[in-house]
């Protein structure tokens, strides 16, 4: 099932970035992105490691703060309002993290539950049956009791999207959703997300290295090298481009690693202490 | 030249990092004491397991420590005290040096061993499996989630502990004072407790306090600023115990001299 046989009728756009540029310290890792996403459509961002795409992802979530760009959701700049609305926005979307982050704490159906406990004034009994219901979406029917520990991981995985649907999110993130797993455990990931667009026509941003899954699951693609945008479209005219970059990425050419002197004698010499973000 | 530019470098690294812990400790003041009548209710159940696991867990280890320390004090002060034919005192000198002082300070050091190492590497796993980030993914506020509890706990077992250690010191020094200066346990006890001024305990409890703050900002915030791997847990555990340490006798010092000086001193 592909992902570009959709006939998008609905012209919305969910999310939109204009001139997007992010730092970490001195260092710009995003130089000016600029795309958008339309409601109800997947879009799957690629990219390879150290191309800016995880920091991309983060940004969109509002886990790092932009230095300069807008980043429009439902019509709210998120680079430029107050932590009490970010929240507001936070509670209509959904993201599902690389290795899961559910709390080892907590069983699967308290981890599930957490959002609903949190943010809404439901009766426990109503909370009760949410949570069996996001668990019976993802195929984890029963194992409200089981802990984080005690799963596989995809099923961890799996676990964590119940989380992220506990809100009923209007778009859901996914960080390399198929990273670590194998071939079959990640084919039943995408049938997941492929479900998921499916049953409730949702918004989902994907962040991925993963070719087949990508192509698999997606609408429309954008390949990120190097912090900038270098091509994006429908997944048919992604297949189909000749520019160079889009084309050693899809078609998997080998490149020599080259560590810049620069970035490498900083590495030696200093001492770099990630800030206490509170 | 250098060498001053690096002083001078570590003391305002030194007062960012008082700067960051007063802003921790500040906002989890504010989700204890004000948050619950503006719409963020406690968390009372994460509160009280943090509670028995900072508190009642500690109390046999503590007790065994401050008995024996109360013991030593006494072996100290009678050392001296013989020597004018006061060893009568000796119940006075164990009973003020620990409510004043050895009461409060050395439930700190149990407290951070166990405790502020603790939420040091639980925050910091957290932190390194990205389950923080999840946190505020979901619009939950990580200090009000985690440090909070924490918080509320911690300056509500700090004090309970130190009486309880206190207690422990005052019956270690009794076992001197039956063995050694023709005591009864009875007599001690009394002789301890007439020592004692209404000051020499609330001063150790108010200290208590302060230390079980200082405490749970430290371990909270390494467990927060935690750098990426397994490897970086370990070091913000390592530095959440030795800058606790420093910091609680930095607070001790100035809550001492304070009193000293509040008394006509």
């Amino acid at each position: 099932m592909s992902g570009d046989g959709e006939n998008l009728t609905q012209s919305d756009v969910m999310l939109s970035l204009r001139d997007l540029h992010v730092s970490y310290g001195d260092r710009e890792i995003l130089h000016g992105i600029n795309f958008d996403v339309m409601r109800g459509e997947t879009l799957v961002i690629l990219g390879g490691s150290g191309s800016g795409k995880s920091t991309l992802l983060r940004t969109l979530v509002g886990l790092e703060k932009p230095s300069s760009g807008q980043i429009w959701i439902k019509g709210q700049n998120i680079a430029a309002i107050s932590p009490a609305e970010m929240d507001e926005i936070r509670k209509r979307i959904g993201m599902s993290f690389q290795g899961g982050a559910l709390f080892g704490s907590m069983t699967v159906g308290e981890n599930v539950a957490l959002p609903l406990r949190e943010h809404t004034k439901l009766e426990e009994s109503t909370i009760e049956i949410m949570l069996r219901l996001k668990l019976e979406q993802v195929g984890l029917a029963g194992f409200e009791y089981y802990m984080p520990s005690q799963l596989s991981g995809g099923m961890k995985k799996r676990a964590a999207v119940a989380r992220a649907l506990a809100m009923d999110p209007e778009i859901l993130f996914f960080d390399e959703p198929s990273a670590g797993l194998d071939p079959i455990i990640a084919a039943g990931i995408d049938q997941l997300i492929l479900e998921l667009k499916r049953a409730f026509r949702m918004t989902i941003i994907v962040v991925t290295h993963e070719l087949a899954s990508a192509f698999l699951i997606a609408d429309r693609m954008v390949l990120i090298d190097k912090g900038k945008v270098v091509a994006i479209g429908t997944t048919e005219e992604m297949k189909k481009s000749t520019q160079p970059r889009v084309r050693q990425f899809l078609d998997r050419i080998a490149e020599p690693e080259v560590a810049r002197e620069l970035d490498y004698l900083q590495m030696l010499t200093e001492e770099r202490r990630p800030s206490g973000r509170v | 030249m250098a060498f001053v530019a690096q002083i001078g470098e570590s003391v305002t690294n030194g007062l960012a990092y008082l700067g960051s812990l007063a802003t921790l400790g500040v906002r989890a003041s504010y989700y204890t004491f004000i948050g619950p009548f503006r719409g963020k209710p406690l968390r009372m159940q994460r509160a009280i397991s943090q509670a028995m696991d900072v508190g009642v867990r500690a109390l046999p280890i503590l007790s065994l420590i401050t008995f024996f320390i109360g013991l030593i004090l006494a072996l100290q002060s009678a050392y001296e005290l013989r020597k004018f034919g006061a060893v009568d005192l000796v119940a006075t000198a164990v009973a003020i040096s620990m409510t004043r002082e050895l009461g409060p300070l050395i439930t700190a050091i149990v407290v951070i061993g166990r405790s502020g190492s603790a939420f040091a590497a639980e925050i910091g796993t957290m932190k390194v499996t990205e389950e923080i980030d999840a946190l505020e993914t979901m619009a939950i506020s990580p200090v009000h989630f985690l440090v909070t509890p924490k918080f509320l706990a911690m300056i509500i077992m700090l004090p309970c502990l130190t009486i309880w250690a206190n207690t422990m010191g005052i019956l270690g020094g009794s076992l001197f004072g039956v063995l050694q200066a023709d005591f009864t346990i009875k007599r001690y006890v009394l002789a301890s407790i007439d020592s004692l001024f209404l000051r020499d305990i609330t001063t150790g409890l108010i200290k208590s306090v302060m230390f079980g703050i200082t405490i749970t900002a430290v371990g909270c915030f390494e467990g927060l600023s935690t750098g990426a791997g397994a490897e970086q847990v370990g070091r913000s555990t390592t530095r959440a115990v030795v800058v606790s340490i420093f910091l609680v006798v930095v607070v001790d010092l100035v809550f001492t001299a304070l009193f000293f000086f509040i008394s006509g001193g």
